[in-house]
């Protein structure tokens, strides 16, 4: 191909473009999403309820087998759905303080750092209550390997628990950026964190019917 | 409100230090390289591998020198055990299938080129984009562990069929733990590729400058675009399927073993599990796998031709939607890979229909860019020769496709040549082939140098008329009964048609061979090629619109606007042939 030099075009002052099929001019382009970490949160969301789709379908395939023997869920694992979903409370309870506080209103900062902080409390009481579930289990007999059963309910309250893990890791970020003397946190990263959070509460709850219900 | 493109909220600073600019980069073209590389091993090593089957299948008995240094098992004496060529086998298609197909195309060009033709900095989380690839090397060395462990690569093939891959050393030779590390391999490889999606999902949406919408974008962004969404959807389902191998595997669990499954005279303690579950999970990520190799590549052809052809496509948008319904409708396929798996014949049917849909817009796209082509004054450089090059392998590939896609005729098709000559002809060659012309056309604005066209054309007909050498005989072999992964055909019924494996041999060492020329063009141009211009090829798009090679934040801190369609080629009363997306020019309606 011969490689010519076009001169350089005139850069000429009308932005309107009759032809082209991009729609509207420049300016009437409307403002997108306002953060990529939006997107990027329920993108994740998305992923991560694929996941779990994969996971529930594979349980009604593997139902079909016939070798299905119900587990008695532990009564601690109900507590730990309580705690969870209150969790999520105290979350949304540390967001609005978050943003309610105008700049240099120490009382809502504060508010929400003390609201953030049970919403750790209760994060890990969730995940050490799920330990104490899967305790309990082998303690009955099932372990991962047992029955059928026994191996979902540890793959789905594992992978679960793993999760919820890094939502922890998440609301530790927060609560470090919160917390100091010069604060950049935006609005967006709380309110990203809750999503997420307040997700890991409803997949719970979706996980905890297909247990009851199936296994 | 906030317009992010004007304001991102992720830039990184300059990188500074060899570590931070080469190494761990946050730069989304330096990473676009490393998957680019790491491609290019992979796609070496997987070379050698089919060499090595193809020696093996027509001198079964002949030494290849060294090899019994790779494995004194697998290969004593360097001649190839039928196991052994099992495990070169599960590697061939392990490497080119993960790390070649879904690596270069998508996340190499993807990663280098979808900000920059999108107007914006960076991707829109550098460090997760850092990870991904790091994350995909680290898959790749734990695969290519295997090679060296005493068990072996696993015999089970790419798609690691359960119960086989599941039940351990008793099944063969591979299965302990070569087949594990495959499957950790494969699970590490999910997690990079679920964040390199999500990276190239949220860049498009939320990063594209000022007047850059949708419909602007260039083909390619389109393909990549869609293709993450494929690959968001497909590697989480693909994760969780490795993680139950794993478990079936390394804890005891039975998600894939079935009761009572007797393997080398030993009842397995395993009861109740579903070898189809696992065809089920994998196949619902194999096949949109098919598209995820296969799209950036239309993407690219499609760039690279109208570039090289001066004129707008025929409808540039209506290609955007058929790879759009292509991305849809693989969803609905995967069950075309089970027809003989033993399922109800009516989900055969039900898989059937959408199968045989699929190939509506795949035709639309294929007859936009011949009746494009149509009256073109084609410029033939090697970017645009390898563009219709590709055009060939998926249209020769794609049409047998039309057979397969009907559970009657592939009941008897199934698991033979004629298969591995559709599926290397459509998704093998042809999305490499893309690759190559990515490759020529863009190696401009990642080195500042250009490609030795000359190497580059012959490059080209050593691979076009070696793909058709090697694969389109497959085909007939297919139709004879000729079966895949035997690794031998001396004393059956196919001995007859051992001069045509000869052949297809013989051409697969010279085809692989002219992939040297690509190698030193390559490496040579990088030194020694032309110094290239900003805009070498004149085209629109805004990668185009800063220098070669561009600096580390693209734009220069600036943010560019972008006034027109990606493709404003052919343009009259313009001062040149075409007005570049950021020019401000008027184009008035004929």
């Amino acid at each position: 191909m011969s490689i010519t030099a076009f001169p350089p075009v005139t850069r000429q002052a009308p932005p309107l473009h009759p032809r082209g099929s991009g729609g509207a001019n420049v300016a009437g382009i409307e403002p997108r999403s306002p953060s990529a970490s939006t997107s990027g949160v329920w993108i994740g969301i998305f992923a991560i309820t694929m996941s779990f789709a994969a996971f529930t379908s594979a349980l009604f395939v593997r139902q079909g087998s016939g070798d299905w023997i119900h587990v008695v869920l532990p009564r601690l694992v109900y507590m730990n759905t309580g705690v969870l979903l209150l969790s999520s409370l105290t979350l949304e309870m540390s967001r609005r303080a978050f943003a309610g506080a105008p700049k240099g209103n120490a009382g809502a900062l504060r508010r929400s750092v003390l609201w953030l902080g049970i919403t750790l409390v209760f994060g890990f009481a969730f995940v050490a209550g799920q330990y104490q579930v899967w305790k309990q289990l082998a303690a009955q007999g099932l372990y991962l390997a047992t029955t059928s059963n026994s191996s979902f309910l540890y793959v789905l309250t594992g992978v679960h628990a793993l999760h919820v893990l890094g939502g922890i890791a998440g609301l530790l970020r927060l609560l470090a950026r919160m917390t100091r003397k010069q604060i950049t946190l935006p609005m967006s990263s709380v309110a990203n964190t809750a999503i997420y959070w307040h997700f890991m509460g409803i997949l719970w709850l979706y996980l905890l019917l297909v247990i009851t219900v199936r296994l | 409100m906030q317009e992010p493109s004007v304001q991102p909220a992720h830039v990184h600073a300059p990188p500074e230090g060899f570590l931070r600019k080469h190494v761990f980069s946050l730069d989304h073209k330096v990473i676009g390289k490393q998957y680019y590389g790491l491609g290019l091993l992979a796609v070496f090593i997987g070379m050698v591998l089919s060499w090595l089957m193809r020696f093996h299948l027509v001198w079964p008995t002949v030494s290849v020198p060294g090899l019994e240094f790779l494995s004194k098992v697998g290969a004593p004496g360097g001649v190839i055990t039928p196991e052994y060529y099992l495990s070169l086998m599960t590697m061939h298609g392990t490497l080119m299938v993960f790390f070649v197909l879904t690596n270069a195309p998508f996340a190499g060009f993807g990663n280098y080129f979808l900000p920059i033709q999108l107007g914006a900095e960076d991707m829109a989380f550098p460090r997760f984009n850092m990870m991904s690839f790091w994350v995909t090397f680290v898959a790749f060395l734990v695969l290519i562990t295997t090679f060296f462990i005493p068990d072996g690569p696993p015999i089970s093939g790419w798609t690691a069929y359960a119960p086989l891959s599941a039940v351990g050393n008793d099944a063969g030779p591979g299965l302990g733990w070569g087949q594990s590390l495959w499957a950790i391999s494969i699970a590490i490889f999910c997690i990079g590729q679920l964040l390199g999606s999500l990276n190239f999902i949220a860049t498009t949406l939320d990063l594209r400058t000022k007047g850059m919408t949708l419909m602007r974008m260039p083909a390619c962004t389109w393909a990549w675009f869609i293709t993450a969404c494929i690959g968001l959807m497909a590697f989480a389902v693909l994760l969780p399927a490795c993680l139950l191998l794993i478990l079936d595997k390394l804890a005891g669990t039975s998600f894939f073993i079935p009761s009572g499954l007797v393997v080398g005279d030993k009842l397995q303690p395993h009861a109740g599990g579903s070898p189809l579950l696992w065809q089920h999970m994998f196949w619902f990520f194999g096949h949109p796998e098919v598209y995820i190799a296969i799209l950036p590549a239309m993407g690219i052809v499609t760039h690279v031709l109208v570039t090289s052809m001066r004129k707008p496509m025929l409808s540039a948008k209506v290609i955007i939607y058929s790879i759009m319904s292509i991305g849809f409708l693989s969803w609905l396929v995967w069950g075309h890979h089970m027809f003989v798996s033993g399922m109800n014949p009516f989900s055969s049917l039900l898989f059937s229909f959408p199968t045989l849909t699929i190939t509506i817009p795949a035709t639309i796209v294929t007859l936009i860019w011949l009746g494009s082509l149509y009256g073109a004054n084609i410029q033939i450089n090697s970017a645009s020769l390898f563009a219709l090059g590709f055009i060939s392998m998926f249209v020769s590939g794609g049409i047998s496709g039309f057979f397969l896609a009907q559970p009657s005729i592939d009941i008897y098709l199934h698991a033979t040549y004629f298969v591995v000559g559709h599926f290397h002809m459509v998704m093998g060659v042809a999305a490499i082939f893309g690759i190559f012309s990515g490759t020529y056309f863009w190696y401009p604005k990642m080195t500042g140098r250009m490609m030795n066209e000359t190497l580059g054309k012959l490059h080209f007909w050593f691979s076009f008329i070696g793909t058709y050498c090697i694969f389109m005989p497959f085909h007939y072999l297919g139709l004879i009964g000729n079966v895949r992964r035997y690794s031998t055909f001396v004393d059956d019924f196919m001995a007859p048609y051992l001069p045509v494996h000869k052949f297809i041999s013989i051409a697969a060492f010279i085809t692989g061979a002219g992939q040297f020329i690509f190698l030193f063009n390559l490496f040579y141009s990088r030194f020694r090629g032309k110094q290239a211009p900003a805009n070498p090829w004149n085209a629109t798009s805004l990668e185009w619109s800063i220098p070669s090679p561009p600096p580390w934040d693209n734009f220069g801190g600036k943010h560019p606007v972008v006034y027109h369609d990606a493709y404003q080629y052919g343009v009259k009363g313009s001062l040149g042939d075409y007005v570049m997306q950021d020019s401000p020019e008027t184009i008035l309606e004929e």
